[in-house]
């Protein structure tokens, strides 16, 4: 049987999983020219299309390919370390990139030989995204975009090779109709990137800085205009990473701060375990409605119940992590490190009880704030009417900022 | 716990659609109203149908003692559905709690068989004979006690559906240890205090050397009662996720026609969040209840677990959300007239039911390892 005569069923891909094992020995292939023959064999996204990584095969077999790649002993491609280009980048440009561009791009995303960062926020434009101030204008001459702006709350842009970057291109027309939507070679000289300072000590983020950076109209996603449309296919994925992995009880922050309170019996009190155990159920409660979300999509019935889950994770743990500085008493008033640091990865429940009370201070604004994600559940959930807008109708350039 | 079903199947579905028919038919809030300040404050017409036609009474009774050989999933189902109309139908008292108590004695007796059988198809009404509030793990219940000819003496207070009941299962203590008894509702005082929740009325019954028949003896009738209240807990957690459900609906459509200042009131963000916030508290508390029916049906050892994680979030969520139904309501949802009021009481008698949700963390704690 060849490849192209095997089926697009687990036994199908099992199959697809063996004949890469069986010609890239994991125990003596290189790391990256393994990733590179799994993702030319359509086993790095099974659902996207042959010759991108993938075998339009259903989305629901790719754990299943993850287990068996895991359970040889292969290279993954460290998800967590790339994450937005695959959850958010990969997804977009797959969706609205011309074939070459997609040739081009998605394979080295994938390895992680290219790391991927997202340029939209910026100083004026949180929630309020499509108020976005930083130009691109069209160079006649040439056709390329030169774009002059700032970015902000950027994670990896200090080690991207790639941006997802959406624009103002018409200020004169409402806010929502005149931006478009491009990737941008982060290592060009007219892109300058500061680290972004935040409460924790560290820099998990940047400010970007573009002077004068040029793009090739080639680079651009969807047309000219529609930055809006493209971005939501972004902003969706992005609200569909956070929050929404499967969890054992006690995952997360619950399990941080219960393990506190069984080293620690000293310290226990009747309030403080009323508080806890109230707040382990409730995270308990969260984690049970993230696997019943899973369950219907598993069954082809996603429920509205997703747009919420970010919001009660931010809720909980923050309340949770909250909870552990009081629980600590004496050992509140002390804290690990301040020093600037640049992490390479970001771990929520990692290094000690003060960093993940002032971490999880985030988890209520980065990818939506808690906010917006309430406007969205009240107006997109429960029909509740939108409030009165006084922005819609009015050109970009004549709004007050 | 990895195997647990959160889902609702389509015989689930199924079901719930028939009782919702049944109950928008039969039971709609303006009528409720009138009803539970008539003389007959229970719906007799309604359980009929509901326990004889629809067989909700036996769901989780097996098919050989007259049951539908369902699990304690269906019967959650019916919950959620009985919550969201809080109907006045004696379902907890009889379908849950007595036939509960009765499915954890032997059921080959004949005296068991034949109560169960009874209950289950809705000829007659049960009550288990304890305060509504006795916490899951409060012990063998010492309020009666059996004497040496088998007579019953004691009064037990606050009985979920005891006015209702034809006969009650009582829970003593005799000469030979506990027991559990059947007892005829004609042999006993059952006097009506006057109930705060009015939609599921209590009763203090009194017993003055009844006749009762032992249903079973010390091997069995400390854990059928324990195991009764457990599952009450855990099946009273999808009665509070209905009601808090209707609670939701019904505020969120008043607050898209109610216009105040020239536009709906639902379109003012202070209120818009307040309802996202109790709808997310409702996707928590299906899932626990969900997950707390499903443990129960399949007898996992996650049980315990799962009905004090889900009895304590699920009692909260049904309390904030009545609240929040009189509050967003303004004026209207204050007055005698309008049925919000039934549903808070409901709510907040039930949080207090088989303990407040402080118990149950209580309970929590010491099951999950984080100790006092």
């Amino acid at each position: 049987m060849t490849i192209s005569e095997k089926s697009l069923d687990a036994e199908g891909l099992r199959a697809r999983v063996a004949d890469v094992l069986a010609t890239h020995d994991p125990a003596t292939t290189d790391r990256l020219e393994f990733l590179r023959a799994r993702f030319d064999a359509g086993l790095a996204w099974v659902h996207f299309p042959v010759g991108l990584g993938g075998l339009d095969a259903p989305r629901e077999l790719q754990a299943a390919v993850d287990a068996e790649f895991a359970a040889a002993g292969a290279p993954d491609n460290n998800p967590r370390r790339i994450g937005i280009g695959l959850g958010m980048a990969a997804p977009t440009i797959l969706k609205f990139g011309g074939e070459e561009l997609k040739q081009r791009l998605l394979r080295p995303l994938w390895t992680g030989e290219e790391v991927w960062c997202q340029l939209f926020s910026e100083p004026g434009a949180g929630s309020d995204l499509a108020a976005l101030a930083t130009r691109a204008v069209r160079d006649e001459g040439t056709g390329d975009w030169i774009v002059n702006g700032q970015k902000v709350w950027t994670s990896s842009a200090h080690t991207a090779q790639w941006a997802i970057l959406v624009t103002r291109t018409d200020p004169d027309v409402p806010k929502h109709r005149g931006m478009t939507y491009f990737v941008l070679d982060m290592t060009q000289p007219g892109v300058e990137v500061r680290p972004l300072r935040q409460i924790t000590g560290e820099a998990e983020f940047n400010e970007v800085f573009l002077t004068d950076a040029r793009i090739p109209d080639a680079q651009r996603l969807g047309e000219v205009g529609a930055g809006w449309q493209v971005a939501q296919t972004t902003l969706m994925n992005e609200r569909v990473a956070i929050g929404g992995n499967a969890q054992p009880r006690e995952g997360g922050m619950a399990g941080k701060v219960a393990g506190t309170w069984r080293d620690r019996p000293e310290l226990r009190t009747p309030e403080l375990r009323d508080r806890l155990v109230k707040l382990w159920a409730e995270a308990e409660a969260f984690r049970l409605a993230g696997s019943r979300l899973r369950q219907q999509l598993a069954v082809g019935q996603p429920g509205p119940e997703g747009s919420g889950m970010k919001l009660a994770f931010a809720t909980v743990a923050q309340e949770l992590a909250a909870l552990e500085l009081e629980i600590l008493g004496e050992d509140a008033l002390r804290y690990d490190d301040w020093s600037m640091r640049r992490p390479e990865l970001v771990d929520f429940t990692g290094r000690e009880a003060g960093y993940r009370y002032l971490r999880s201070k985030g988890n209520s604004i980065e990818g939506g704030t808690s906010e917006v994600l309430r406007n969205i559940i009240s107006e997109r959930v429960l029909g509740l009417p939108a409030e009165p807008r006084t922005d819609k109708d009015v050109a970009w350039k004549d709004l007050p900022r | 716990m990895t195997d647990a079903d959160l889902l609702y199947s389509d015989v689930e579905t199924d079901l719930r659609a028939s009782v919702r028919d049944l109950l928008t038919d039969h039971c709609e809030p303006a009528s409720l109203l009138a009803r539970v300040e008539s003389d007959e404050p229970y719906d007799r017409a309604l359980w009929r149908t509901l326990a004889g036609e629809l067989g909700a009474a036996g769901l989780a009774v097996p098919d050989e003692l007259g049951g539908q050989g369902a699990s304690a999933r269906e019967v959650a189902l019916v919950l959620e559905e009985l919550g969201r109309s809080a109907a006045p139908v004696p379902f907890l008292g009889s379908a849950v709690l007595a036939t509960s108590a009765l499915l954890g004695c032997d059921t080959a007796a004949d005296a068991v068989a034949d109560l169960v059988r009874r209950l289950a198809t809705g000829e007659a009404v049960g009550a288990l004979a304890v305060p509504l509030s006795t916490m899951t793990d409060a012990g063998f219940p010492g309020d009666v006690t059996a004497g040496a000819d088998g007579t019953l003496s004691g009064t037990v207070r606050s009985v979920a559906d005891g006015t209702a009941a034809d006969v009650f299962v009582v829970a003593a203590t005799g000469p030979d240890g506990p027991g559990l008894y059947a007892v005829d509702a004609a042999a006993a005082d059952v006097s009506a205090p006057v109930s705060f929740d009015l939609t599921r009325p209590i009763a203090d019954v009194t017993f003055h050397g009844a006749a009762a028949t032992r249903l079973a003896g010390p091997d069995r009738a400390p854990d059928a009662v324990t195991g009764a209240l457990l599952t009450g807990a855990g099946l009273l957690a999808s009665e509070q996720l209905g009601l808090a459900q209707w609670c939701l609906d019904e505020t969120v459509e008043y607050l898209k026609n109610r216009y105040q200042f020239g536009r709906p009131v639902g379109s003012f963000q202070a209120l818009k969040h307040r309802l996202a916030d109790l709808w997310l508290e409702l996707v928590g508390a299906r899932a626990a209840a969900r997950y707390a029916a499903d443990t129960l049906a399949r007898g996992d050892a996650d049980a315990p677990v799962a009905v004090a994680t889900a009895q304590s979030y699920c009692a909260e969520t049904a309390v904030h959300a009545a609240e929040e139904c009189i509050q967003l309501h303004g004026g209207i949802g204050m007055t005698w007239e309008h049925p919000a009021h039934l549903y808070l009481k409901r709510a907040k008698a039930s949080q207090v039911a088989f303990g407040a949700p402080g118990r149950h963390r209580a309970v929590l704690g010491d099951l999950v390892d984080l100790p006092a």
